[in-house]
């Protein structure tokens, strides 16, 4: 049933998929942490229209599917735009937008867990907003954001996988070219989902090794 | 000190406080008591602004409280909260250093000193580099007091600060109290402990529904109500 011998000649081409991957997963982390951060600051704050904004935002991408987004950045945009996206930035767009979605609502969550009268004690004593925020609700909220940011990170390595159907030569998609010319289509996905696994469980390695950093500081 | 005049407080159609006027003078130990719900917080926090009156005026010190000058205000007035709030991922000293480096612009080692010192009054200098998961509840509160302090407040607010304390504890709280109000700080405190009260307070505040139905002296508040409400109170409590 199994024949790697076809395919291996062709594992150094899916390997360099990897970096693809790396790529689009880590520009599109930093898009969506930074505009996540904006949304969530908007979100939390008083001023209405930003907050109609960010939560306006942040359910129109949660709530059509990533493959629609990914394509209307790919093959739509141009047509607004008048000129063309290259696969992989029009990925590191989309996975970026749609992320900081997530992301967002994942800053939002941790900052309300944080007791309101930890609030309340620094204004009594004058403190002001900015300064209560990043001196003490923040580092408050940092332990319930981060766990749940590294698996927003993880669901993204793995989704990323979607890129393939605008072309860009990732992991997913050269295993499925590979597949394609040698006719055995078995062997280079299980070569793609072993790649895919092991990148999860570093990525998970390195979510625990923070989060036993920050238990230390308890 | 403190000059409340006809506060109201209104929460959707919930008529909080209607209509409170009374006057503080300096040193004076207030004990605000009163049924569950009578208002007895929302009180306590339109005085520091915590919650915006809905209609009415509090002046601190001469100074009527607005929008503008609240953080000024804050800063004269410390608080101190049923459940503490120290911040969990600061040391003890570092409670308490915190809002005089960041808020009055004090040196570090001046704001030190001063913590340490306060921290010697209220007992707990050994503790002063633990973090406050590690203290008791009494302990805790006593540095949620020196923290408050540490501002070099001119009002001192207390929202039943041994509520939230196990009973052997309650008398570290309270005698840490009773050294400041001794040392002449001016006192509000919203209490159920009628014995503290009877003792330490120069003047009750009673407070039924919204209302302030009684403003008296200890003397007279415990041994001969003037009004029903404050008799069936004091009937239930004692
Ligand atoms: N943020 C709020 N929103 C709506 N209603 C509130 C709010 N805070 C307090 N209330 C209501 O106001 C009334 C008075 O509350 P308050 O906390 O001042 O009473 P209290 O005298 O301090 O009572 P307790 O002894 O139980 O602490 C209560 O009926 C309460 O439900
Ligand atoms: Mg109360």
């Amino acid at each position: 049933m199994f024949d790697f011998s076809r395919v291996t000649p062709s594992i150094p081409y899916i390997l360099e998929g990897i970096g693809i991957t790396l790529q689009i997963v880590i520009f599109a982390a930093i898009i969506g942490l930074v505009l996540g951060i904006l949304l969530a600051l908007c979100k939390i704050g008083t001023f209405k229209p930003l907050k109609w904004f960010a939560n306006f935002y942040t359910s129109i991408f949660r709530g059509t599917p990533l493959v629609l987004q990914l394509l209307l950045i790919y093959y739509a945009m141009p047509q607004i735009l008048g000129f063309n996206i290259e696969p992989i930035p029009a990925a590191i767009i989309g996975f970026g937008l749609n992320s900081a979605a997530y992301v967002s609502e994942i800053i939002r969550a941790g900052i309300n867990a944080v007791d309101k009268g930890q609030q309340e004690a620094a204004k009594a004593l004058g403190v002001p907003y900015s300064k209560m925020m990043k001196d003490i609700i923040l580092p408050q909220a940092i332990k319930n954001i981060l766990p749940s940011l590294m698996n927003e990170f993880i669901t993204l390595n793995k989704e990323s996988a979607i890129v393939t159907v605008i072309g860009a030569l990732d992991i997913m998609r050269r295993a499925y070219i590979v597949g394609g010319e040698t006719f055995r289509y078995l062997e280079p996905l299980l070569i793609a989902g072993g790649i895919y696994y092991v990148m999860t469980l570093v990525l998970t390695f390195l979510g625990q090794m923070i989060e036993k950093r920050m238990r230390r500081s308890d | 000190m403190i000059k409340v005049e006809n506060l109201h407080k209104t929460y959707g159609k919930n008529e909080v406080l209607k209509g409170i006027s009374t006057e503080i003078k300096e040193k004076e130990v207030i004990a605000v008591i009163g049924p569950s719900g009578s208002g007895k917080s929302t009180f306590l926090r339109c005085i520091n602004r915590l919650e915006d009156p809905t209609s009415g005026q509090i002046s601190v010190g001469g100074t009527i409280i607005t929008e503008k000058n609240v953080m000024k205000v804050r800063e004269n007035l410390g608080m101190v909260f049923q459940h503490f709030y120290l911040y969990p991922h600061k040391t003890v000293l570092e409670n308490l250093i915190y809002a005089p480096i960041k808020v009055k612009g004090i040196s570090k080692d001046e704001a030190i000193k001063s913590a340490e010192e306060l921290l010697n009054k209220v007992g707990l200098f050994e503790k002063r580099n633990e973090y406050p998961n590690r203290l008791s509840g009494g302990q805790k509160q006593r540095v949620a007091i020196a923290r408050a302090l540490a501002m070099n407040p001119s009002v001192m607010l207390f929202d039943e600060p041994t509520s939230a304390l196990d009973p052997e504890m309650v008398k570290e709280v309270l005698a840490v109290m009773k050294n400041l109000a001794e040392s002449g700080m001016t006192m509000i405190i919203v209490t159920h402990e009628m014995g503290f009260a009877k003792e330490v307070a120069d003047r009750i505040l009673f407070l039924e529904g919204g209302q302030l139905v009684e403003d008296a002296t200890p003397k007279e508040f415990f041994s001969a109500p003037k009004s029903q409400r404050a008799k069936e109170f004091l009937e239930k409590v004692l």
